[in-house]
């Protein structure tokens, strides 16, 4: 994929703000990540290292630094559980498998018909709802047990089908 | 008991927008700082107020702001952390979603009181909502002339940038932010040159946590005083505590320092579910030595108190847990987080991380010697003090101190081959 002129004026937008071009880089990269279905194409890359002004490395070595990008394709769902302390206490280990369980994939892994991916996480800061999942590093379903994944899998679904594909 | 708001409005309201911010006596204090005050009378009220750091470390505020250099030299920056990434942490995300106003205007008299340019707020990338919610507040700051060109006609110039991270426990390090802020890694730099010397851009710039920031307002229009009396000694004002793990009602608590941690969990989290017995509290988030049942009905939640039973404050994040639970599961739960979360710089750090973890599991396991014991203190030691940021000294404490304070139970999983507590306790 090329960066499109909107997505490209939408990252020269945000150089004002900082005395060097490569500050915007992580912003850079979740616009990317936004706009082109979870995950980061190779392509951009030596693009927005161009545009930012930086080496083509720097690019790589943040992509791979921080949890929140992908350089692998990710389910038009991409579901995480956290399973730090708070979150385990109150069963995220159930809710983790109840995934696996509805989804037949397992942490890592993606279904078949690219709906879903399932992976574990560090804490998101919910954990007076724990557990918690985060769904496409956009929003938070909080306080779930096992029972709930069936129905919120059908919502999910439903909702990803109708609206095209979930915002990362 | 109720309890003492100061940071966010009465339980079931949100003053997210400016109206209702400012009906409730919002910027006033910022009218104060900006038309009434010297630069050095606001550095000075804060220290006096003794206000300290809300991130984990508590390094008292207005001292933190002394050390930026006096000689005129600009730009200068604030780097404000809203990380909060700190696992049992989720306080400062209440004040971006029920009162983000009030870190601008406390971001404001700090930006008046250090003569600074621009506030960059670095926040975790997962907290869209949060981005969002202030990110519409500092838009309506605009709009009404709190930000910007000539700030209330006092001809001051200030701007606060929101900022993005994707991911990374280590920046909510102070130095590993301003890498971040930058575009890099967020691998933490060495010390000396301390941040307030040459932070973002090699400038002066001041590192500070959301909380602490939305206290400078209060402060400012009540005085150093005021502030003082809430509280205890070194340990000035409120605090937002946040409880979670066996708790009756897990959620985040407005309360002065020095509370003590059995009302916190017994009085307003409501206790243990079913009521069984405590058997360890988490004091400040996973990063804080443990503490037992004993040392935790005992102990107030301040620097002072919870320094006198080996642990710290912290972050405030309490995790409670109940005698069902298993020490070992716990300590291997805290460990993999920080092998996950080492940026990999220093040896001891990056290793040792990974050791601790590996020994945790095979101790679950069944697996473990009990020379394995020995072994986990040792690493700790190796670790803890060792390198550049103080990730390798909480992964130490947080899992070392589990083993240290309940050693029986360690031993336990080697005598029995696994673990005792298998049938009732969480799993990982």
């Amino acid at each position: 994929m090329a960066l499109s002129p909107e997505l490209t004026q939408r990252i020269c937008a945000e150089f004002p703000k900082y005395p060097e071009k490569r500050a915007v880089l992580l912003t850079a990269l979740h616009f990317v990540q936004e706009e082109s279905g979870g995950w980061l194409p190779k392509d951009v890359v030596p693009e927005l290292a161009r545009l930012l002004e930086i080496p083509v490395i720097d690019v790589w070595e943040v992509i791979s630094f921080y949890s929140m990008f992908h350089a692998e394709p990710v389910g038009r769902c991409h579901l995480q559980v956290c399973t730090n302390l708070p979150c385990c206490i109150r069963g995220a280990r159930a809710v983790v498998r109840a995934f696996e369980r509805v989804l037949d994939i397992r942490p890592g892994e993606r279904t078949q018909d690219g709906m879903f991916s399932l992976g574990e996480v560090e804490c998101l800061g919910s954990c007076g709802t724990a557990p918690v999942l985060q769904v496409n590093n956009r929003r938070y379903e909080e306080g779930l047990s096992p029972g709930d994944i069936d129905g919120l899998v059908a919502r999910l679904r439903q909702e990803a089908s109708t609206s095209g594909r979930e915002k990362s | 008991m109720p309890e003492l708001r100061l940071l966010l409005p009465p339980v079931g309201q949100n003053w997210s927008r400016i109206a209702d911010y400012r009906a409730h006596g919002g910027y006033a204090a910022a009218e104060k700082a900006l038309r009434d005050m010297k630069p050095e009378e606001i550095v000075e009220l804060v220290k006096n107020s003794g206000l300290r750091g809300r991130g984990g470390a508590g390094f008292p505020t207005g001292m933190k702001w002394s050390f930026l250099p006096k000689d005129g030299r600009r730009p200068r920056y604030i780097a404000c952390n809203a990380d909060e990434s700190e696992p049992a942490t989720f306080k400062d995300r209440q004040i971006l979603e029920l009162n983000p106003h009030k870190l601008i205007e406390g971001l404001l008299i700090a930006a008046r009181a250090n003569t600074i340019d621009a506030a960059y707020v670095y926040m975790r990338g997962e907290y869209r909502g949060p981005f969002e919610n202030l990110s519409a507040a500092v838009a309506e700051a605009y709009a009404a002339g709190y930000l910007g060109k000539n700030v209330l006609g006092t001809g001051m110039d200030f701007d606060i940038h929101l900022h993005r991270g994707a991911g990374a426990y280590i920046c909510g390090e102070e130095t590993g932010l301003l890498e971040s802020l930058e575009g890099r890694k967020g691998q933490p730099r060495k010390r000396p040159p301390f941040p307030a010397v040459s932070g973002l851009w090699r400038r002066p710039t001041i590192v500070n946590n959301v909380e602490t920031m939305s206290h400078v307002p209060h402060i400012v229009a009540n005085g150093a005083e005021w502030f003082k009396k809430i509280g205890v000694e070194k340990s000035s004002g409120t605090t937002i505590f946040g409880v979670s793990g066996d708790v009756v009602r897990p959620g985040t608590y407005e309360l002065p320092l020095g509370t003590p941690l059995r009302e916190l969990i017994f009085e307003y989290a409501g206790g243990i579910p079913e009521g069984r017995a405590l058997k360890a509290v988490v004091p400040g988030g996973v990063s804080m030595p443990v503490l037992t049942a004993e040392q935790a009905m005992q102990v107030n939640m301040d620097h002072q108190a919870l320094s006198t039973v080996g642990s710290m404050l912290g972050t405030g994040g309490v995790v409670v847990l109940d005698e069902r639970q298993c020490m070992v599961r716990a300590a291997l739960v805290i460990s993999r987080f920080f092998r996950h979360e080492s940026c990999g710089q220093c040896t001891q750090c990056r290793e040792g991380t990974g050791w601790l973890h590996r020994l945790m599991v095979s101790l679950e396991a069944g697996t473990g010697a009990s020379s394995d014991l020995e072994t986990i203190d040792e690493v700790t030691r190796f670790m803890d003090g060792h390198t550049i940021c103080a990730l390798a000294d909480a992964a130490a404490w947080g899992s070392g101190w589990f083993l240290r304070r309940f050693r029986q139970e360690f031993e336990a999983h080697v005598t029995h081959r696994g673990c005792p507590l298998a049938g009732t306790s969480f799993e990982v």
